[in-house]
């Protein structure tokens, strides 16, 4: 187990390196030159062009800057951006927003999505698995953004329940709302996949010995049905964590949450390559860590599933 | 506040939605409108992170430019009507337009207790302008003499051939800036200037205390000024969220803050902005989404402002276009203008957002003139304009079939505007005329200094300070480095130069409107409108208003 873990460690190495090489690479290659976009209709002086220049060794051709760039980066150096922020606060200071927003999304996909997928598989056919049904297929139907602006006019304007939106104090009460739509969609697809996954195991050689053992229903239900059916939804929450960080840029947009997908924006924008750069290579590590766990994952719930020969 | 059907419907979907996954009770955020009541009186609005340190020499942006205005005060502040006025200043003179005395008051402090004397200013000038010091607004001191000593490059080439240039100034300070003693300061330009203290109320020439000067750096994270507002408290810029100002009790100016303080609070979207607004969760916001131009003023009945400010837009005629030379292209010119129904567009095209122009430069600079003589040419009138260009033709005919191209770039939402104009030209002078897309504005930019554009073109000008002549000189004296058309009259010329010459500024106004009399018959470019600044404010605040530049008067702002 240990040497498995360690192996696939040492792969996040060459798609580190390959990522990072890449993104450098397309942001370098953008049009237009981000010096002189800091300044607007007026020109400045041809000096101060040259001073800004120097300052973040644009005058440097493409390897000489990413070998600079690979260098500060192994001291714990990230430099500052264009605008002289040193890129390591900017991190730290938008990672943790976008991470509670996450994790919430994802509490809220997996706690409901399972709960009422296992409930509408227990009950195929029934009333609430119709509904249900109808109503994931709703869910799924509707864009990201028109549900987040109908949430935040409905619940944030118009009963005033909560702010519309969450700004500097970003904490898990004022996220629950952009949670809850970021959670929406992705909610749908696991409540489906838990009814799906439940109905193919109710039928199952073991769920069969286990009721014929004499167990009890809630305990063949959560102890074989669910825990059986879980890992095809690990493997599509786990994917999905990696998603949520990253591709939240609409839902952030929306609610103001000063959080990754604002700042890759701007920071794309803006032709800011070393803070875009700093912020993909931390969605890489999180993508990485998020597979492993549901490799790992699949071990306990699956114990036929080995790493080790 | 009114909601169509369809979000009626939409909305109770999203109920719908909520109360299937359970979800109900996302109201648990505490707060709603608590903040609404807040006993310090402190005034939020919409703004965006700064691109740079507040160093006021290197804030050339308008997120990190409101700040600045409110933390510093310089020697001149400008009135609500972009009038200079002095502040800091006891006195600027001047007697030939080149040399000035300025004399500082005193008694005025930083927030740190630090006084503000001249070389407060002598300094915070010098190391503004040095090229090494990097900083965005070093060209606003290109007037002063010595400001190319301290600008100077060298060419380099490297070992690929390629030749990039390196800062490397000649000399520290600048030779036509000199400190007398504690209160006063001598300036001595390269040229004559008669406006050059109409700049100084701009950021690039706010005082530094000592401090800033050591660690610039640190200073540009928490400044200490002298103006109406101080940081709330060191970190009081939480980046990426927000900037907190609060009053500064010790400010002796006459921009009294008439609040408890302000808090910047970034977004950026303009449309959560707007409905923060709407839920009373945030004060004002003075940028709009582009669908709430439209609603902005049914949204907000009573709390929203729509003023002119100093930018305004233009349709350029190129000098070098045959059929718009001598008398029958003078005629011609004339024609296009009063073909061209700006109240209708304005109002139809920008539902009211911008004002149809009637000069050449802007309603809030001092010395502003609505009835130039001559200025009669922008009123719209078919009958007028149809003769004028029969007269025209008498003289030398229309090229048979030829399309007038006016040219615009598609990244800044011209095509509905161009499409209207076009339209006008063809219906009342019955002429081929059709917009010219560019992707990219600075491809527009390559082919009018390459004076190889077959048509008009569309342009715009935001002033840098409040003066008539930053709108004339600059894009009309004959070779001056916005002037791409190539507009070139002795004439007129020579009126702005001895403008600039004046004794006072309301003798270089009439001098600027004399010049623009010359403008109107030569018509370089049609003036169409003004820029206005749209806002909206909450039920909490009121007196909201904008200055001579767009920017909102914060320090006016009441909380009910």
């Amino acid at each position: 187990m240990t040497q498995y873990i360690l192996r696939r460690l040492l792969q996040v190495i060459p798609v580190f390196l390959g990522t990072t090489l890449l993104v450098y690479f397309m942001v370098f290659a953008l049009p237009g030159d981000p010096i002189r976009a800091l300044f607007g209709d007026r020109p400045p002086s041809e000096s101060v062009i040259a001073a800004l220049r120097q300052q973040y060794n644009l005058d440097q051709p493409f390897w000489v800057q990413y070998g600079l760039f690979l260098k500060n980066l192994f001291t714990f150096n990230l430099g500052v951006d264009f605008t002289g922020q040193p890129i390591a606060a900017t991190l730290g200071r938008v990672f943790p927003v976008t991470a509670m927003l996450a994790v919430e999304a994802l509490a809220i996909q997996a706690v409901f999505g399972v709960a009422f997928g296992l409930i509408a598989g227990l009950r195929k056919g029934k009333i609430f698995d119709s509904t249900v049904l109808i109503a994931s297929l709703v869910v799924i139907a509707v864009p990201t953004f028109v549900l987040g602006f109908v949430l935040q006019l409905v619940v944030g304007v118009q009963l005033g329940w909560a702010k519309p939106t969450v700004g500097a104090n970003a904490d898990w009460g004022t996220l629950i709302l952009p949670a809850t739509v970021l959670g929406l969609v992705s909610f749908a697809y696991v409540l489906r996949l838990t009814r799906a996954s439940v109905i193919e195991n109710m039928n199952a050689d073991y769920v069969r010995t286990a009721t014929a053992k004499g167990l009890s229903r809630p305990r063949v239900v959560l102890a074989h049905i669910l825990r059986n059916s879980m890992i095809p939804v690990v493997t599509y929450l786990g994917a999905n964590l990696g998603g949520l960080m990253g591709g939240a840029i609409v839902t952030e947009g929306i609610f103001n949450v000063p959080g990754v997908g604002q700042k890759l924006y701007q920071a794309v924008i803006r032709s800011e390559g070393p803070t875009v750069v700093a912020i993909v290579s931390v969605l890489v590590l999180v993508f990485v860590a998020a597979n492993l766990l549901v490799d790992l994952l699949y071990a306990w719930l699956d114990p036929r599933i080995r790493y080790e020969k | 506040m009114r909601f169509s059907r369809t979000s009626k419907a939409l909305g109770l979907l999203a109920v719908a939605a909520l109360a299937l996954t359970g979800c109900g009770s996302a109201g648990s955020g505490s707060s709603g409108q608590a903040t609404a009541g807040d006993p310090n009186k402190i005034i939020t609005a919409y703004s965006n992170e700064p691109q740079h340190p507040l160093m006021p020499s290197n804030t050339n942006e308008v997120y990190g430019g409101r700040v600045v205005d409110l933390l510093f005060e310089g020697l001149t502040t400008y009135d609500a009507n972009g009038k200079s006025v002095n502040a800091l200043a006891q006195s600027i003179d001047t007697s030939d337009g080149q040399n000035y005395t300025i004399k500082v008051k005193s008694g005025a402090k930083f927030t740190n207790g630090e006084a503000v004397t001249a070389k407060s200013f002598v300094d915070a000038w010098n190391f503004a302008a040095l090229s090494t010091n990097a900083q965005a607004s070093s060209s606003f001191f290109e007037s002063i003499d010595g400001y190319d000593a301290v600008s100077a490059t060298k060419k380099v080439t490297g070992a690929d051939g390629k030749s990039t240039s390196t800062p490397a100034p000649t000399a520290q300070t600048m030779s036509g800036l000199v400190l007398k003693d504690d209160s006063t300061i001598t300036v001595k330009l390269a040229q004559p200037e008669a406006d050059w203290p109409q700049r100084l109320g701009y950021s690039a020439f706010m005082p530094l205390p000592s401090d800033a000067l050591k660690d610039p750096k640190a200073f540009g994270e928490n400044p200490i000024g002298n103006g109406p507002y101080k940081m709330a408290a060191k970190g009081a810029w939480q980046h990426d969220s927000q900037i907190a100002l609060v009053k500064n009790p010790d400010y002796q100016g006459n921009r009294t803050a008439k609040n408890g303080g302000v808090t910047f609070k970034f977004y950026t979207d303009p449309a959560p902005a707007y409905t923060d607004v709407q839920a009373n969760n945030l004060d004002v916001t003075d940028v709009l989404p582009t669908n709430a131009l439209k609603t902005y003023t049914t949204d907000f009945p009573d709390h929203n402002l729509n003023k002119a400010y100093a930018g305004n837009a233009t349709l350029n005629i190129p000098n070098y276009l045959p059929e718009f030379q001598g008398a029958a292209g003078q005629l011609r010119r004339q024609a296009i203008s009063m073909a061209i129904n700006r109240d209708e567009i304005t109002k139809v095209v920008f539902n009211g957002t911008r004002i149809p122009a009637k000069d050449f430069t802007s309603p809030s600079i001092d010395g502003y003139n609505a009835n130039v003589t001559g200025s009669d040419v922008l009123k719209f009138d078919a009958a007028k304009a149809k003769d004028l260009w029969a007269q025209a033709n008498a003289m030398s005919p229309w090229p048979a079939g030829k399309v007038l191209q006016l040219a615009y770039n598609t990244d800044g939402g011209n095509k509905e505007w161009i499409d209207a104009v076009a339209n006008n030209l063809k219906n009342n002078l019955g002429i081929q005329a059709e917009g010219q897309p560019f992707a990219k504005f600075a491809e527009i930019l390559n082919l009018r200094t390459a004076k190889t554009l077959p048509g008009f073109t569309r342009a715009g000008w935001q002033a840098d300070y409040p003066s008539l002549y930053n709108f004339l000189g600059p894009l009309l004296k004959t070779g001056a480095s916005a002037n791409y058309e190539g507009y070139s009259n002795p004439e007129f010329d020579k009126l702005l130069t001895e403008g600039l010459a004046s004794k006072s500024t309301d003798d270089a106004n009439k001098k600027f409107t004399q010049a623009q009399e010359i403008l109107f018959k030569d018509l370089p470019n049609l003036p169409l409108w003004y820029q206005a600044r749209q806002a909206v404010w909450s039920q909490n605040v009121s007196n909201v208003d904008s200055g001579w530049n767009g920017v909102l008067l914060y320090y006016n702002i009441t909380a009910k």
